[in-house]
């Protein structure tokens, strides 16, 4: 078996990812892309901000590279780098860099995460400006119309170590996602997990009363990607409080109370 | 091999000294008798705990002591003990008469007469039984413990143990049972209508309550049906080992009730029948019915969640419009304002739209509008007019801190203030919710206090400065790396060379930035009792303006506050310095305003300190008191032991939950209980006064590096 290598730089998405739109976010983020504004999407986990970014890009006909921000993420991971090379050092582009040449889409997910002074270095981009400077080559690369900037954080962490700031912020067109409505993200569970309208409905009610959690207890509520998860194994035959528990109270929680809890209200449900 | 079975002319002499048979004359004869046919394991179970309970109340101990062989029989040991613990609980809440009611209740515990049950306690249940209720729609409601199974709309009561079945896992089911049909009453109605007044009219209320509790109790197990499948299915098989069935001539009531659109009206038209036919024998999982309970918590919420949501409308519209220009006139048109709520299937949400555009509230909107739909099963239209300017007063709205003085002016009541548990040494085991704790705020004194001390011990700050200094911790590259973020080119071109020239190239060629962490969050904890009174108090004030300059230079973050207390009723905390303030003048003018106040009441505080500790992110939590002497409390049995181990557990509670605790302590008189005191935390006793500003500034970089 061979896993297959993509460039990303020069990946297309080829086949239409699922996305059932909430409201105008689709229309809103055209509007941004062909104004060349760059776009911020809000909320919590597992409410489809990335699959919202394959279907964008696939609507769009771009590449998509994606970076997911960790709290060690440097400027120079994302600009690009000198290597060693047999005697000599090499310049390597970063991803950011990369996307901007190709005029792709660059997507960091949870840019909170990422350390202060790399948040600097999309500034220049993320204006009219539209460059992105490179200190240590001493250039300057200039982003083609089709570039798109996408960014995307969790209000809900709420710490205010992890906070976006104004500067930041204030260049982005704003989209917000929030859990689906009760029907849409029914029909959601339905297409990507097989099972039947019943089961479905049962699943969002349980994830509803895992939302009614957070805050006493949970910091998150379970996310449509985790009733998708459970729906999934519950459609290859696992009984649906096994998969509740594995797939969803297992995954928004340690706290073996908190587990407890959870466990009775799934076995209260099914 | 188990040691010999005592005998009663063992027992009694016991008894006689723990009970003081002398002066309250308690027949410990009998009680000796029956005790002496237990095992010798069960023997000591139930002395250990008429020693135990005799340190509270000796009447208290006695009772117990008559019930228990016969108890032993019919519940396990846990479940006694539990009932033990409520016994002592009640008694230090209530009063004696609270007290024997609950020992009283014990012959109820186990209904079908089974020869052992396992009791499902309270404190075992209550934390996932009370988030499964956040977890169900609705309005938050909250798990307490009391004498009975009822609920007054906000929230739930169970008793100490639940033991109807035998095994714990069934009792725990028939618990969640319970708790779940009270919700259904809160969340399908039943506590919408005026239920006292319903019944009123009938000869006997009393059973026209019971008949309509049975009615709703039918109604709401079939709407669990519909909403928690999974749970009805639980209900029914505990309802088949109990034997609960309905009595003859309810059938077609039930029908009627059991059907998908049947409301609380229906129970109550169904009422004049049901008053007419048998008494209904209560269900396992119902509760009691508590009109007044009901009544009394409706009337306090209604007007202030009326008042709330509105002046939280008036906001919400504001935020919605502030960005229109030219702005209306108020009074030139209303805003059209439609709040839909949508009850589907379980679902409860709440739509609002201004002028037929949808708003999306926020969270505590939501549950306002929640809580009022279920009060009132609809959004009356005139909650939807915004709050105008100054109709209300947000102060009497919104929940306000309470002036911790105040409680002494008046009747003297528990508002405001936090509860303690403490830890009784002679019953081994907490008294629930025994010290009343407020925190103050120290009054500032502006002198020249903080100027003084600056002057007097110039040379030690000097010293002081140079050493904390070296502590601190900065950002720096770091070069010659095996890993980092960038090449240390120096490094590499000297590499190269070496390379060229035939020798060993190295592989430090990277630079990487150092980020410093110091990351310590200490709270400082001052005896501010009488005692301290002179000499000691100058130095702890000193010590504290010292400790202050050098965390200032070290960046930790750090808190000071004072203890003090008279009684259990009366613990005062004073605030010197939050772990959010900057050390400014305000807070120099509060250590200079320290005084001595009144008794060492220490465990509330340590408690206290270590819950606002936790509460700080930080990678080391560290915890220092500064103390004259042991614990005391005036008239009170905290004086001696009972104080010494309230301490010591208060100590190890801290260093459980990850704390160090450090004390610095001035009783040179008595150092044979400190080992003991402090077991949990490393402590130092200072044989002179005049030394503890320079020593706790030492001591403070000693146990931080």
């Amino acid at each position: 078996m061979n896993a297959r290598t993509l460039d990303p730089a020069h990946h297309l998405i080829k086949q239409e990812p699922y996305y059932e739109p909430v409201g105008d976010e689709i229309q809103l983020f055209e509007a941004a892309y062909r104004q060349q504004i760059p776009v911020l999407l809000k909320g919590p986990t597992g409410c489809g901000k990335t699959r919202f970014m394959e279907h964008m890009a696939w609507r769009l006909k771009r590449p998509l590279i994606t970076v997911s921000c960790h709290d060690d993420l440097t400027a120079s991971d994302l600009v690009g780098r000198y290597l060693v090379k047999g005697g000599e050092t090499v310049w390597v582009d970063g991803p950011l860099t990369r996307a901007v040449r190709c005029g792709g889409i660059c997507y960091l997910d949870e840019i909170v995460e990422a350390r202060k002074d790399t948040m600097v270095v999309i500034h220049p981009l993320a204006d009219d400006r539209r460059t992105l400077p490179m200190e240590k080559l001493g250039q300057l690369v200039e982003a083609p119309p089709e570039f798109c900037l996408a960014i995307s954080y969790n209000p809900g962490y709420q710490s205010v170590l992890k906070d976006l700031k104004q500067s930041t912020r204030q260049r982005f067109v704003a989209l917000e996602f929030d859990y689906p409505a009760a029907e849409l993200e029914r029909r959601i569970v339905v297409s990507e997990s097989g099972v039947d309208a019943g089961m479905a409905e049962k699943l969002v009610k349980f994830a509803q009363m895992t939302r009614n959690l957070k805050g006493s207890g949970l910091e998150e509520g379970a996310s449509t990607r985790l009733l998708v998860h459970a729906g999934k194994l519950i459609s290859s035959g696992v009984d649906p409080v096994v998969a509740c528990r594995s797939a969803v109270a297992q995954a928004v929680t340690d706290d073996a109370d908190m587990l407890a809890a959870i466990r009775e209200l799934s076995s209260s449900l099914f | 091999m188990a040691s010999q079975q005592l005998t009663r002319g063992e027992i009694e002499p016991l008894l006689d000294v723990w009970l003081e048979t002398e002066f309250t004359f308690h027949a410990a004869g009998p009680v000796a008798r029956a005790l002496s046919k237990l095992e010798r394991e069960e023997q000591d179970f139930v002395l250990d705990w008429i020693k135990r309970i005799a340190t509270t109340h000796i009447t208290l101990a006695f009772h117990f002591a008559k019930r228990a062989p016969d108890l032993l029989r019919r519940l396990d040991p846990r479940a006694i003990e539990a009932w033990a613990v409520q016994l002592c609980d009640t008694y230090d809440r209530a009063g004696m008469y609270a007290a024997l009611a609950v020992a009283e209740q014990v012959d109820g515990y186990a209904r079908t007469g089974q020869t052992h049950t396992e009791g499902a306690l309270y404190d075992d249940i209550a934390g996932v039984l009370g988030n499964f209720v956040r977890g169900l729609s609705g309005r938050k409601l909250k798990v307490e413990q009391g004498d009975s199974v009822y609920t007054d709309s906000e929230k739930i009561v169970l008793p100490a143990i639940t033991s109807l079945l035998a095994s714990r896992d069934d009792n725990f089911k028939l618990a969640k049972a319970r708790v779940a049909l009270l919700w259904a009453q809160t969340r399908f109605g039943t506590l919408r209508v005026d239920i006292a007044a319903a019944c009123a009219g009938y000869p006997h209320p009393d059973r026209a309550l019971r008949q309509f509790n049975a009615l709703e109790t039918v109604r709401l197990t079939a709407c669990i049906g519909r909403e928690l499948p999974g749970l009805h299915r639980e209900i029914l098989r505990l309802m088949g080992i109990l034997g609960d069935a309905l009595p003859e001539g309810w059938q077609p009531l039930a029908d009627r009730l059991n059907l998908a659109d049947a409301q609380v009206e229906d129970s109550l038209s169904l009422l004049d029948t049901a008053y007419h036919l048998p008494d209904f024998q209560t269900w396992c999982h119902q509760g009691e019915m508590r009109p007044d309970a009901v009544a009394n918590a409706r009337a306090a919420r209604l007007e202030k969640e009326k008042a709330r949501f509105r002046i939280k409308l008036a906001e919400l519209l504001e935020e919605h419009t502030s960005g229109e220009a030219p702005k209306k006139p108020a009074s030139a048109e209303k805003p059209d304002i439609e709040v839909t709520p949508r009850d589907e299937n379980g679902a409860l949400e709440v739509e609002i739209t201004l002028d037929g555009a949808p708003l999306a509230p926020p969270e505590d909107v939501k549950q306002l509008l929640t809580s009022i739909y279920l009060d009132f099963g609809e959004i009356p239209p005139e909650y939807l007019s915004p709050a105008g300017e100054g109709e209300y007063d947000p102060k009497l709205v919104f929940d306000q801190p309470e002036d911790p003085d105040s409680v002494w002016h008046g009747t003297y009541h528990e508002k405001g203030a936090e509860l303690f548990p403490e830890w009784d040494h002679g019953r081994q085991h907490y008294r629930k919710n025994w010290c009343v704790m407020r925190e103050k705020t120290v009054a500032p004194v502006h002198d020249s206090f903080y100027r003084d001390t600056l002057d007097k011990y110039a040379g030690v700050v000097k010293h002081l400065r140079r050493k904390f200094e070296a502590l601190r911790d900065e950002n720096r590259l770091d070069k010659r790396q095996t890993q980092g973020d960038e090449i240390d080119l120096d490094a590499l071109i000297e590499a190269l060379a070496d390379a060229k020239d035939g020798r060993e190239m190295s592989d430090r060629l990277f630079v990487r930035l150092h980020r410093a962490e110091r990351n310590i969050a200490v709270a400082f904890l001052v005896d501010m009792s009488g005692s301290t009174k002179g000499w000691i108090n100058e130095a702890e004030r000193e010590a504290l303006i010292l400790l202050c300059e050098a965390l200032e230079l070290l960046g930790d973050r750090y808190a000071i506050y004072g203890f003090s207390g008279t009684t259990r009723k009366r613990c005062e905390l004073f605030r010197i310095k939050t772990f959010d303030e900057g050390y400014g003048d305000e807070v120099k003018a509060r250590i200079s305003g320290i005084r001595p106040q009144e008794y060492t009441r220490m465990g509330f505080a340590l408690r206290h300190m270590t819950k606002l500790l936790n509460q700080v992110e930080a990678k080391t939590r560290v915890l220092v008191t500064l103390s004259d002497g042991r614990p005391d409390d005036y008239f009170d049995v905290y004086r001696g032991e009972y104080g010494v181990e309230d301490t010591r557990m208060a100590l190890l509670e801290a260093a459980r939950t990850g704390i160090h605790p450090f004390c610095v302590t001035l009783d040179r008189d008595a150092r044979d209980y400190l080992p003991h005191m402090y077991g949990a935390a490393r402590y130092i006793i200072l044989d002179d006064v005049r030394q503890l500003p320079v020593k706790v500034t030492d001591i403070y970089r000693r146990i931080t590096t």
